[in-house]
């Protein structure tokens, strides 16, 4: 890549925060280095991986609201945990996590158990239990409207 | 406190920290010298081995393998150490600070607040260097950013003992030990040839040169076999692999091409560079690669023609990195 071909795009996910630093040839072929602050390629895969993980806690959301998942599944989704991350931070198998995304085994977990998910999740044990607020206002208003 | 520390920013966390870790000790190595040295550039592709359902591929070789190789073929010896419990090892953390030793450790990426948050994934192999303590701060030296930073100790603790694959465990180094002389041509080559052997000598079909030729061969079938949806975003996680933050652009090729011009310059010789050009341009396919691939992603359109076509330049990759690393691995050879 030579030096006036290092991208330099303002549509990026940097927040102003980073500009990554390039290696790029001068006219002989010998490296300099440089800073982008973007490019639209990667800017474009990151936003792709980003939607994927956005979709998920959506679909988690709902069904933490339909009563099919516990909220473990939702703040999983929210902190892109996986099984075996969280299981490290509770102390146990990534199985025994997966039955606790279920709300059957999660009502049945005692508080000190509670508070380990809490910690894995940077959240107070009354955050974890609270699922109001996985009420999307949009479906609350139609509720309304029908009554 | 405040360690008096220079920080440069480098493309990749690990060279970064090692480079600005022995400048505080009285050796300058540039990052490409520490890449190259330490025999950084790899390529492999796992499609049995998945990270959140998708297979890995990697531009390089396993974290922490550079230092290791770096320090050992320049005698260097760096003391390291890991903790079960995470108080001890912020006090250990501390305790160092007070002798004024810059620590390098292993973080995760997702709790290291100072980050862009589009990039604050579970990676659990990134390096840092904490140089000082002040306001109840740390104060940080993160080499991929262009200045320095602070954290939390709460936000630190959970980045150094986060859970997950492989888990840091606290993993603290500096280097303690210092070579009085070393033979910097002699490691330069031997580091060429580890490269060049790994890359086009290996028998297995997923690594090295082969891996790029069995990565196209699959890919081709990837919208048969996995549908729209998985394969672009499969294609978009080998590109992400490739250009997300650390690999200098177009997966470490340019950092190691710049290795190669830089050691051309330190043996006088013409053929290297040579080399170092070639690599320059294989670097610019991936580059042109990766370019592609994410249009292909954008449009969320994947018709067979276009993973062909995809296909097909990275399988001219593979070709063409074989045959330079068949050249590099001669060139090395014949003056060890």
């Amino acid at each position: 890549m030579k030096k006036e071909e290092v991208p330099q795009d303002t549509d990026n996910l940097n927040e102003g925060k980073l500009a990554k630093l390039y290696y790029a040839t001068d006219e002989k072929g010998h490296y300099e280095k440089l800073n982008s602050i973007g490019w639209e390629a990667e800017t474009v895969v990151m936003r792709q991986a980003w939607d994927v993980v956005h979709e998920n806690i959506e679909a988690a959301k709902e069904k933490v609201m339909n009563g099919e998942a516990s909220p473990v599944l939702f703040y999983k989704e929210q902190n892109i945990m996986t099984y075996e991350i969280i299981a490290g931070y509770v102390g146990t198998l990534s199985f025994i996590v997966w039955l606790h995304t279920k709300p059957f085994f999660f009502n049945r977990l005692s508080s000190k158990t509670l508070d380990k998910y809490a910690f894995a999740f940077r959240i107070t044990r009354e955050e974890l239990m609270d699922i109001t607020k996985f009420k999307d206002p949009r479906t609350a208003a139609t509720e309304n409207k029908n009554v | 406190m405040r360690i008096p520390f220079e920080h440069r920013q480098s493309a990749h966390c690990e060279n970064g920290v090692v480079s600005n870790l022995l400048r505080f000790h009285g050796m300058e190595f540039d990052e490409p010298m520490v890449f190259g040295i330490g025999a950084g550039l790899f390529f492999s592709y796992f499609p049995f081995l998945k990270m959140g359902g998708i297979p890995v591929t990697s531009f390089r070789t396993m974290p922490s393998y550079i230092f290791k190789r770096f320090a050992n073929s320049l005698g260097i010896k760096v003391k390291s150490q890991t903790f079960s419990n995470e108080q001890k090892g912020m006090e250990a953390l501390d305790a160092l600070l007070e002798q004024g030793i810059p620590v390098g450790m292993l973080t995760s990426v997702f709790y290291l607040t100072y980050l862009p948050d589009a990039y604050r994934f579970h990676f659990n192999a990134h390096n840092i260097i904490v140089y000082g303590k002040e306001n109840g701060k740390y104060l940080v030296s993160d080499p991929t950013l262009e200045g320095v930073t602070e954290i939390l100790p709460e936000d630190l603790q959970r980045a150094r003992f986060a859970k997950g694959i492989p888990e840091p465990k606290g993993k603290l180094y500096y280097p303690v030990v210092f070579p009085k002389s070393y033979d910097l041509n002699k490691a330069m080559i031997k580091a060429i040839k580890h490269v060049a052997f790994f890359m086009a000598k290996t028998p297995m079909p997923i690594l090295g040169a082969n891996g790029i030729k069995y990565l196209a061969n699959r890919m081709r079938n990837w919208p048969k076999k996995l549908g729209p949806r998985k394969s672009v975003l499969w294609l978009g996680n080998v590109v992400r692999m490739q250009e997300e933050i650390g690999t200098g652009g177009a997966g470490f090729r340019f950092i190691y091409a710049a290795f190669l011009d830089k050691a051309s310059v330190i043996l006088k010789d013409e053929e290297l560079f040579n080399m170092s050009k070639e690599l320059t341009a294989i670097g610019d396919l991936w580059r042109a690669f990766a370019y592609e691939a994410s249009r292909v992603c954008k449009n969320r359109k994947s018709d067979t023609v276009t993973f062909d076509q995809l296909a097909d330049m990275l399988y001219e990759i593979g070709k063409k990195e074989q045959i330079l690393f068949d050249q590099l691995f001669l060139w090395a050879k014949a003056r060890l």
